[in-house]
């Protein structure tokens, strides 16, 4: 079958992304779920264990509070209550701390730590698998057994106020809310004021039993300006008149009614050094947790430490708080300080209850869940716990029954622990099958595009892919038999539950004919190659071109980067690699044009006198000189010699400076924004910039940034495009004045602070506008064929509307960014790549690194938490998922996206000169 | 080329290495808790110094090419002296290099220096004492097929040796496992030795293995 070789990259892309998605549907490990979701309620409690003599306690506990209200605090980090800010900003919660009725906990969250999944994990105390961020921004109704599902069943009323997400996950949940959208980040205080505005009014009124309050600004702080920022103080003791607010009315009440509430206080995940969050830094996953309630006593000298527990164990405790059954796929424990104070008899009835759970859980998980060491525990303790039960109703010696109360207790938390982490290690299993077929996929198609990249590149571009041949061949049949009986037996023998047997049997038998006939095409390909390899050989009439240090180091360097990931280490710290192969590359371009200089010019002395002058020459230079000439092969013969000695004056020295000037870009671009993990605290120019003593300094150079972006960009552009340019540059700076990022000179004072909306909303249009020409011209140069040069003015127009775009989103301090990203373009352009005349592949791989290496330049990592969100709603009233989603997706990759926009226009308008070298690409 | 000539490469090319040797075990008689990791700074100053002077003997003893035609003292002195500048503005240049490369502008600025030192003593010097403060001498040896003698060949190979070295020790710094060796400079100066070393004893061997197809075309 003859492909061109563009089909045929398109259809290896289709097929690799298939074999990608299987292996990772192998990869996430499918979460521990409870197979009774919603007829939970059904199924009576257990009863408390009993030895004999009949104990009639079948009935669930009744609920050890009145009333509940959880107090979340999106990104609360334990030390922002716990350390040297709570102290300072936070003194009623730190007095609570101390010296009042409460426990308080270091909760660490599970990955990812994002704020649905972690939502879902307290609330239903499972452990929601990475999957749940891809659904963090559209959250689907919770359908799992949880705590606010029980506690409506049984007729509590909820009230809720804050991040819509709730709403979201519990619909029809709440006899009263008001959700507040999470993605301005930039705003902190509306979210807040929207959700404060009711406590007033709900905490006078006693018609509810459980209030929940998510308060985001905190999280869009640290989002917006990072952990040390002088907001956080701000927001943290707003936050704590608010728990001083909510908590003398829940004492007051009390005094009346005589039965105790309780308070939680808690974060969902903390908040990670540059202020983001999703990743496992200790500062993300450590987040404060505190129950507050009258109920809990507290000698007065009695300082504690907060223990390290899991969020998961706070459903299991606001279950047994509330008096509702423990939701059936929680992982957690119950936190037993907060039955301390209740009748042994209660205690041990909670522990049980808890206990019954989760091994209930692990037996519909585990297959072999008797092996277990913490199910054999539990056995154990409710033994034991039966025979307490037999002594306490036969009255026994007070001594005696104390004693075995304590060890039954003992024992019962001991199995807790030991059961929920077998429970938690149950999460991180793979899917092997599912991960091997997939493998196996991207393998087969990597090979094979291997193996056609010689017949690929050539001059006709197109290929023979020998597929219909295998297809009627006996191995190919022979291939699929055996693989489908592999099928059978794996999917009939499989203990564990696996994808990949899931899907139906046609569907599992496409995938296995494919694999076979992608492996027979991959033989035949190989048998061709040494037919021909051969056939080579034979003919010397083939040169090999040798490759010179630029080529080697290009490959090696590719390649490398692909095996350093291998190592956790260098993927957090991907940014150093790039960053060290792009200086690298820099000083090879360097060595070649000194090399390409100075050596000719030692074969034609009267070229460049002017570089002689600084270098005395000693008489064996001058001897050898004229041998060397002739000695030096020109390396560069297939391309004809570079034009360097063509070359001016000026420009020679420009060619010769332009790698050093490439250098000091990168280095200080590096130094613009601190990424990665181990280096990540470290002070930087964007923080310098961004903190609010230097908003002068950055207006200035935003404003310099956009000026200089226009004199980059402008060359290239029509008359139209440049006026569209110059107004959408004026419009982003108006439109960062107008969020308050830059000032105008001439408005000292700070007006208040719009959402700009406006002002975006102009430069959109000179982006589309610009786009809009470009495709124009595109097309029309689909329908002209011969005509070259209108294509490759309309691609230049789609690149500087990118640009455009870029400009507007990224924010002010990363302008510079952009600016050397072009800079570094213009100068690689007409200094490097045009006289050096590298070749195609060579430019192409070069832009790659240049792309990687600004996606990190940006402040971007590998980790979630350094996803601007904010620039998802530029220009939005009103969040709106899909341009939402682009934007954040183009500010995101921008760099590496600008980069090969770039590369695409710069090969189109090379291969379009007149009479150009086209002979040189490829 | 003579069997002769190689066999007095690898002579002072053993020297060299034995230098660094006693670089790492003769301070230690004279200073307490010398350690390479610990008082790092002082054994890169130490290294430098020996590698220099046993370089230098070398050059004035073995004398690999015989081509200073004027030997006026004046003209001794000067060419001493532009050595000496030469040295440090590679001492300069590499720690500019280092810096573009990621290292710290302001703090640890003698180590960086220190580190630069090290190299130019392991790349420069060398160059210096067999090529003499000449940049086109230098460049053309480090271009390919610019070689004339074996002397410049080995020079070639320990040279490229030391850089890829002090380049592959910059690897392990990112990774997480908290060893004192993966301080900056510590890794890099290391790789640099390594390479160094090793460019010492590869170059004999190559030269010798490849001496039917190396023709240097003055000789």
């Amino acid at each position: 079958m003859r492909l061109g070789s563009g089909t045929f990259a398109a259809c290896c892309v289709v097929i690799e992304v298939l074999g990608v998605a299987l292996f990772l549907r192998g990869f996430f490990p499918t979460p521990v779920r409870s197979s009774s979701r919603t007829e939970h309620q059904a199924e009576p409690p257990a009863p408390e264990p009993s030895a004999g003599a009949s104990s009639n306690w079948t009935k669930l506990p009744p609920p050890l509070f009145r009333k509940v209200v959880i107090m979340l605090i999106d990104g609360l980090r334990d030390d922002f209550v716990f350390g040297s800010k709570g102290v300072k900003f936070m003194p009623y919660t730190t007095y609570l701390v101390e010296k009042g009725a409460s426990h308080s906990f270091v909760a660490e969250a599970k990955l990812p730590t994002v704020t649905m999944p972690r939502i879902k994990a307290l609330m239903t105390g499972s452990l929601p698998g990475f999957i749940d961020v891809v659904r963090n921004l559209n959250s689907p109704a919770l359908l799992e057994d949880n705590v606010i599902t029980q506690a409506k069943a049984a007729g509590k009323r909820i009230i809720f106020y804050g991040d819509e997400t709730w709403v979201k996950l519990f619909p029809r949940h709440f006899v009263e809310y008001d959700g507040t959208t999470s993605f301005f980040v930039s705003d902190y205080t509306e979210v807040d004021d929207n959700v404060t505005r009711h406590l007033d009014k709900v905490l006078k009124r006693g018609d509810w039993d459980v209030l929940i309050l998510h308060y985001l600004g905190l999280d869009h702080i640290g989002h917006v300006s990072g952990p040390s920022s002088p907001l956080i103080g701000h927001k943290l003791r707003e936050m704590d008149s608010i728990l001083m607010k909510i908590h003398t009315s829940l004492l007051s009440e009390e005094r009346e009614t005589l039965v105790p509430n309780l308070l939680v206080l808690c974060g969902d995940h903390g908040m990670s050094e540059t202020g983001g969050h999703g990743a496992s830094s200790v500062e993300e996953l450590n987040t404060a947790l505190i129950l507050i309630s009258s109920a809990f006593e507290r000698k007065p000298g009695d300082i504690r430490r907060p223990k390290h527990v899991q969020q998961t164990d706070l459903a299991a405790t606001l279950a047994i708080g509330l008096g509702l059954p423990i939701p059936g796929s929680s992982v957690g424990s119950l936190l037993f300080p907060t039955v301390e104070g209740r009748p042994v008899r209660e205690q041990l009835r909670f522990l049980h209850l808890n206990a019954v759970q989760l091994s209930k859980l692990l037996q519909e998980n585990v297959p072999s869940y008797t092996k277990e060491p913490g199910f054999e525990q539990f056995k154990m303790s409710e033994r034991l716990h039966g025979n307490w039960i037999r002594l306490y109703l036969e009255e026994n010696n007070s001594e005696v029954l104390f004693n075995l109360g304590a060890k039954v207790r003992r024992q019962y938390l001991d199995a807790l622990r030991t059961l929920s982490l077998s429970l938690s290690r149950q999460v991180a299993q793979y899917d092997i099958y599912s991960m091997l077929v997939g493998t196996v996929m991207v393998l087969e198609v990597l090979a094979l595009l291997l193996l056609s990249i010689p017949q690929a590149l050539s001059s006709e571009a197109e290929l023979e892919v020998p597929l219909w041949s295998p297809v009627f061949s006996l191995l190919f049949y022979l291939m699929f038999l055996v693989l489908s009986a592999l099928h059978v037996i794996v999917c009939t023998s499989a203990e564990s539950s696996c994808y990949f047997c899931g899907l139906s049997w046609l569907t599992a038998g496409g995938v296995m004919a494919l694999i076979s006939a992608l492996l027979c095409a991959v033989g035949s390909a190989l048998a061709k190659m040494f037919a021909d390899g051969k056939f080579l050989s034979k003919n010397p009439a083939h040169p090999k071109a040798r490759w010179s240090e630029l080529d080697v180091l290009i490959l090696l360097g590719t390649m490398g980067h692909v095996l350093s990931l291998g190592a956790s280490s260098f993927i957090e710290e991907e940014h150093q690699t790039w960053y060290f192969l792009i200086n690298t590359l820099c000083l090879a371009l360097c060595h070649e044009i000194y090399r390409n200089c100075f050596l000719r010019d030692d074969c034609e002395p009267q070229q460049c006198s002017h570089v002689e002058e600084g270098f005395v020459s000693p008489a064996p230079a001058l001897q050898d000189r004229s041998i060397r000439c002739n000695m030096l092969e020109p390396h560069r013969v297939s391309k004809g010699p570079t034009s360097l000695d063509t070359l001016r004056g000026y420009e020679k020295w420009m060619v010769l400076a332009s790698p050093w000037v490439i250098l000091t870009c990168c280095r200080l671009l590096r130094s613009l924004n601190q990424t990665g993990v181990q280096w990540a605290h470290r002070p930087d120019l964007g923080h310098w910039l961004t903190s609010s003593d230097h908003k002068a300094e950055l207006s200035v150079l935003a404003a310099l940034s956009l000026i200089v972006i226009f004199a980059l960009v402008q060359r290239r552009c029509s008359l139209t495009s440049k006026v569209a340019m110059a107004l959408g540059l004026l419009g982003v700076y108006c439109y960062r004045a107008a969020i308050g990022n830059v000032l105008f000179p001439w408005q000292r004072d700070s007006k208040d602070i719009s959402k700009g909306v406006i002002e975006a909303r102009f430069v959109h249009v000179f982006v589309l506008g610009i786009l809009f020409t470009g495709t124009k011209d595109l097309l029309k140069s689909q329908v002209i064929a011969a005509d070259f040069t209108i294509k490759t003015v309309g691609l230049w127009e789609i690149y500087s509307g990118l640009v455009l775009l870029a400009a507007l989103l990224f924010r002010p301090h990363n302008l510079p960014v952009l600016v050397f990203s072009l800079f570094i373009q213009t100068i690689m352009t007409k200094f490097i790549w045009k006289p050096l005349r590298h070749d195609a592949a060579e430019i192409t791989i070069m832009h790659y690194w240049f792309g990687q290496a600004f996606f990190y330049f940006q402040g971007n990592s590998n980790s979630i938490a350094t996803v601007d969100v904010s620039a998802g709603f530029v220009g939005l009233d009103t969040y709106m998922e899909v341009p939402a989603m682009f934007l954040t997706a183009f500010a995101t990759f921008a760099g590496p996206v600008l980069w090969a926009s770039h590369l695409v226009s710069f090969l189109s308008s090379e291969t379009s000169l007149p009479g150009g070298r086209t002979g040189t690409w490829l | 080329m003579k069997d002769t000539d190689i066999k007095r490469l690898l002579y002072t090319h053993l020297l060299c290495i034995f230098s660094i040797i006693l670089s790492i075990f003769i301070p230690s008689f004279f200073l307490e808790n010398f350690s390479i990791l610990e008082t790092h700074l002082t054994w890169l100053c130490i290294c430098s110094v020996f590698v220099t002077a046993v370089n230098l003997l070398l050059y004035l003893v073995v004398k690999p090419n015989a081509s200073s035609k004027r030997s006026s003292l004046s003209y001794k002195v000067t060419r001493f002296l532009k050595c000496c500048i030469y040295f440090l503005m590679s001492c300069f240049f590499f720690h500019v290099i280092f810096v573009l490369y990621g290292a710290p502008l302001i703090e640890l600025v003698l180590e960086t220096f220190l580190f630069a030192v090290i190299l130019s003593t392991f790349t420069t010097v060398p160059c210096l004492c067999l090529l003499g403060p000449n940049i086109k001498a230098w460049l053309r040896v480090f271009s390919r097929n610019g070689v004339t003698s074996i002397w410049e060949n080995s020079l070639q190979i320990t040279t490229i040796s030391s850089f890829i070295g002090t380049w592959l020790g910059a690897f392990p710094i990112p990774l997480d496992w908290e060893r004192p060796w993966q301080v900056w400079p510590i890794s890099c100066t290391l790789g640099a030795t390594f390479g160094y070393v090793a460019g010492l004893v590869i170059s004999p061997l190559w030269i010798y293995w490849n001496r039917k197809q190396l023709t240097y075309k003055n000789h």
